[in-house]
């Protein structure tokens, strides 16, 4: 993201009381941050937003509060600790986002970022991915921002932008009615709609911020960031890019194909192994997406690999099999995980090329099929599609479709 | 062994002698405790203290304080008390106590035992109740400076759970031991000499000095010009990082939980009202306060600068002799109550152990005489990582001299 990496930083402890707080400090960094400044980049409305980032740091998880809405006892709240502790990375935007559409597609692209260099499996329903707006309205071409409000508790992207409507129109509300939006942070109730003021005093005036004395400060070195930045991958957005000059692939395909870092990958491979990029594209988005999909699995623990991919079409280009055959083989690919040309020499399927064998089978159709034979002769080309048709039948589909054509056009043509 | 009761021991109670943890049982041992016992060392029981590590002299126990065997009516300092009283007693051969301010040395000093106080990091706080943690360190406390040695070595040495814990490698402490100081420049710190002093103690210390000049130390005088500050540089340190780290105790999770009317709010004062000694929640509410916006910078922020200070004074000292020589003390052992009304009275008989702790240095406290029938201790104070040339001081003087072998009449 382009952040400047901080060669020495420190921890600090964030003091306040409560419950899902084990120590009642949070172990945090305040003024020396892992990273400061840096821009996420992303597609919005058709345009290209860049939108500055703060700061990145770490700080540990609280523990989980537990209340009535989850258990229907009004009486008593529970608090889990098991995810107490574990850290959390905190990334923070400018507040240069001017709608929710706007801060969806800018978690989208961070979102999209962190699954790529495998930080975090981004699960907004499972909490390992986390998006708080901090909200607030302005008159139109004010340039001062007016309080915000922070938003948390969401579990998906969809709660996201209803928790952002929502509040837009709640200030919005305030403030024509003249009144001041307080500063505070807000629950988002997925079954009301409405975000609601958090129970409870946890914001505390006062953090008490200071060095956080049980932690070393973090160093890191100009030779480690040296070190480190070739191994990173190719981020989707520039991997995206890439597909469509050198591969020759539309943005919709691109967009397709660079969803997951092994997808974009096992694509990549395949592209490269084979010299045929639309023709991988094809059979990835096509019949490949569709047994994933069937079988309820991911493209990185399918038995079916890039050089399966290409050995594929390697047999379609030299005319082994037909494009038809070559579907069942990829079904079959994937059950057993077996190579095509394994699986085209065990069960025969290979095409039948030999012309004068297709051409013994043809004169046989045409014999047999005097009528539709005559028709074509007469005029109706299209029906020399039954009479391929037959011949496939009769080959058991392995006569290569286009000599059958070239040869029965021939042999009615001449008759 | 006796283990202070501020250190936690898997399956047995570890209570910090506060009414907040009374029946709190840890779930594992402290590394400092489970290396003693690899070594084969035998739990006896929990020592008595000052409530969380605060205090000077064993009073602020939330269940009663522990007696000076020397003089059942006097304090045996503390916060350690309880440990150098076992050992003076010869109720235990050596004891680990704690050392944040000068709690190991100033009751080994009024109790007539050896105490050591580590570098800080040489020795892992895994397991140690939090009170200052920049300042705290876990050390021995026995009858003498080679008993110190082979405690020292099973418990020093880096732990991955205590990220400031020193990766140095641990020295063989019993084999520093030679006998020998011929040619050690001792330091004598003219300001550990100040007006106010007890008279026997200056005597038994300016004794021990000589003695060691006996031994072939080369004494020289210097200045440690900073350590009038730092009394108030830990009374601020200290206190700003305890409120943070006695937080936790609010009875939601374990330990003393208020239980009545009122909501959870009400519950957690409730709580930190009746689970706390008077001496915590003053220390508690003098670093909340310093912590606080719009003081942090005047107070804390400041005292840390000059902790910085302090530092470089000493290592300014230790460019020019090998080790310093001062009192432990400027009193010993006092009457239970004598100063348990004025709370500064009390932080001033550790004035000449604080600075070392700000510094982060190792040092001892050695049996060096009497005054009035109290026990004198004699402190060692040496560079970073100086143990076995600290232990290598006392043991020297501890073959020459018998003052570590008295015993108290009981």
């Amino acid at each position: 993201m382009g952040c400047e990496i901080t060669p020495s930083s420190k921890f600090d402890r964030k003091n306040y009381f409560y419950p899902d707080l084990p120590k009642n400090y949070q172990i945090s960094q305040y003024d020396i941050p892992l990273c400061q400044n840096g821009q996420v980049s992303f597609e919005f409305e058709g345009e290209l937003r860049t939108v500055a980032l703060r700061r990145i740091h770490l700080e540990e998880d609280a523990g989980k509060s537990i209340h009535a809405e989850v258990t229907g006892d009004p009486t008593r709240s529970f608090m889990d600790f098991n995810r107490a502790g574990v850290p959390l990375l905190e990334i923070v935007s400018e507040p240069e986002l001017h709608s929710p559409e706007e801060a969806i597609a800018y978690c989208r692209a961070v979102k999209e970022i962190l699954e790529y260099i495998e930080v975090s499996d981004c699960n907004m329903e499972e909490g390992s991915l986390r998006c708080e707006p901090n909200l607030s309205l302005r008159p139109k071409g004010s340039k001062e921002l007016g309080t915000r409000t922070e938003i948390k508790n969401k579990n998906s992207f969809q709660e996201l932008i209803d928790a952002m409507e929502y509040e837009v129109k709640r200030q919005a509300r305030i403030l024509d009615a003249g009144e001041e939006v307080v500063q505070e942070t807000l629950l988002f109730d997925a079954s009301t709609g409405k975000t609601v003021a958090m129970r409870g005093k946890e914001e505390a005036d006062d953090y008490r911020y200071f060095p956080e004395p049980d932690l070393v400060h973090v160093q890191i070195s100009d030779e480690w960031i040296e070190e480190s930045q070739p191994t990173l991958p190719e981020l989707p957005a520039a991997r995206r890019k890439r597909f469509i000059s050198d591969y020759d692939i539309s943005p919709d395909n691109a967009e397709f194909l660079t969803n997951t870092r092994p997808l974009a990958e096992f694509f990549d491979e395949a592209a490269r192994l084979s010299g045929e990029p639309t023709t991988c594209a094809n059979w990835i988005m096509g019949d490949l997406t569709r047994l994933l999909n069937t079988a309820e699995i991911e493209i990185q623990d399918a038995k079916v690999t890039p050089a399966h991919l290409n050995e594929l079409i390697q047999l379609i280009g030299d005319a082994t099999i037909s494009g038809k055959i070559a579907k069942s083989v990829l079904d079959d690919a994937f059950e057993t995980g077996k190579m095509p040309k394994q699986i085209v020499s065990e069960k025969g399927l290979a095409q039948i090329t030999d012309t004068s064998e297709i051409e013994t089978i043809v004169l046989q159709v045409v014999e047999e099929n005097p009528g539709p034979a005559q028709d074509y002769r007469d005029g109706t080309k299209k029906a020399i599609g039954f009479l391929v048709g037959q011949v496939m039948r009769a080959t058991r589909g392995k006569a290569n479709p286009q000599l059958v054509n070239e040869i029965l056009t021939r042999v009615l043509s001449t008759d | 062994m006796q283990i202070k009761d501020l250190l936690c021991t898997n399956g047995i109670a570890t209570t910090c002698a506060s009414r907040m943890l009374a029946e709190y049982i840890p779930v594992y041992d402290a590394t400092a405790v489970a290396r003693l016992r690899e070594h084969g060392a035998v739990l006896l029981g929990k020592g008595n203290m000052d409530e969380f590590g605060m205090g000077s002299s064993t009073e602020n126990s939330a269940f009663f304080p522990t007696r000076n065997p020397w003089d059942t009516g006097r304090v045996p300092g503390g916060s350690s008390g309880g440990s150098a009283a076992a050992v003076s007693a010869g109720a235990a051969p050596f004891a680990l106590g704690t050392d944040t301010g000068g709690s190991i040395r100033q009751p080994a000093s009024f109790c007539g035992v050896t105490g050591l106080k580590p570098t800080y990091g040489r020795v892992s706080r895994y397991g140690l109740v939090a009170y200052a943690s920049s300042l705290d360190q876990v050390g021995p406390i026995a009858r003498d400076a080679a008993d110190c040695a082979l405690i020292l070595q099973s418990i020093a040495g880096h732990d991955s759970r205590d990220a400031t814990s020193l990766p140095d490698a641990v020295p063989d402490y019993s084999a520093a031991l030679t006998g020998d100081i011929s040619g050690l420049r001792l330091g004598v710190p003219s300001e550990y000499f100040a007006e106010g002093m007890d008279a026997g103690v200056r005597a038994a210390v300016t004794a021990a000095i000589d003695q060691l000049a006996a031994l072939g130390a080369e004494i020289r005088e210097v200045s440690l010009p900073t350590t009038q500050y730092a009394l108030a540089c830990y009374y601020i340190i200290a206190p700003s990082e305890c409120s943070a780290n006695l937080a936790r105790y609010d009875g939601v999770k374990y330990g003393y939980s208020h239980q009545g009317d009122g909501d959870m709010w009400e519950a957690m004062e409730r709580t930190r009202q009746h689970g706390f000694g008077p001496e915590v929640k003053r220390r508690i509410m003098l670093g909340a306060f310093a912590l606080s916006s719009g003081y942090y910078d005047a107070y804390y922020h400041k005292a840390q600068q000059v902790r910085t200070l302090i530092r470089q004074d000493f290592a300014h000292v230790f460019e020019e002799v090998d080790a310093l020589a001062a009192p432990v003390s400027p009193v010993v052992a006092f009457p239970i109550g004598e100063r348990t009304d004025d709370p500064v009275r009390m932080y001033l008989v550790d004035v000449y152990t604080l600075p070392v702790n700000m510094a982060g240095l190792p040092a001892m406290s050695v049996p060096c005489g009497f005054s009035n029938g109290l026990p004198v201790g004699l402190q060692l104070i040496g560079p970073h990582l100086s143990e076995d040339r600290l232990l290598n001081i006392a043991h020297t003087y501890q073959q020459a001299t018998e003052w570590h072998r008295e015993r108290p009449g009981i």
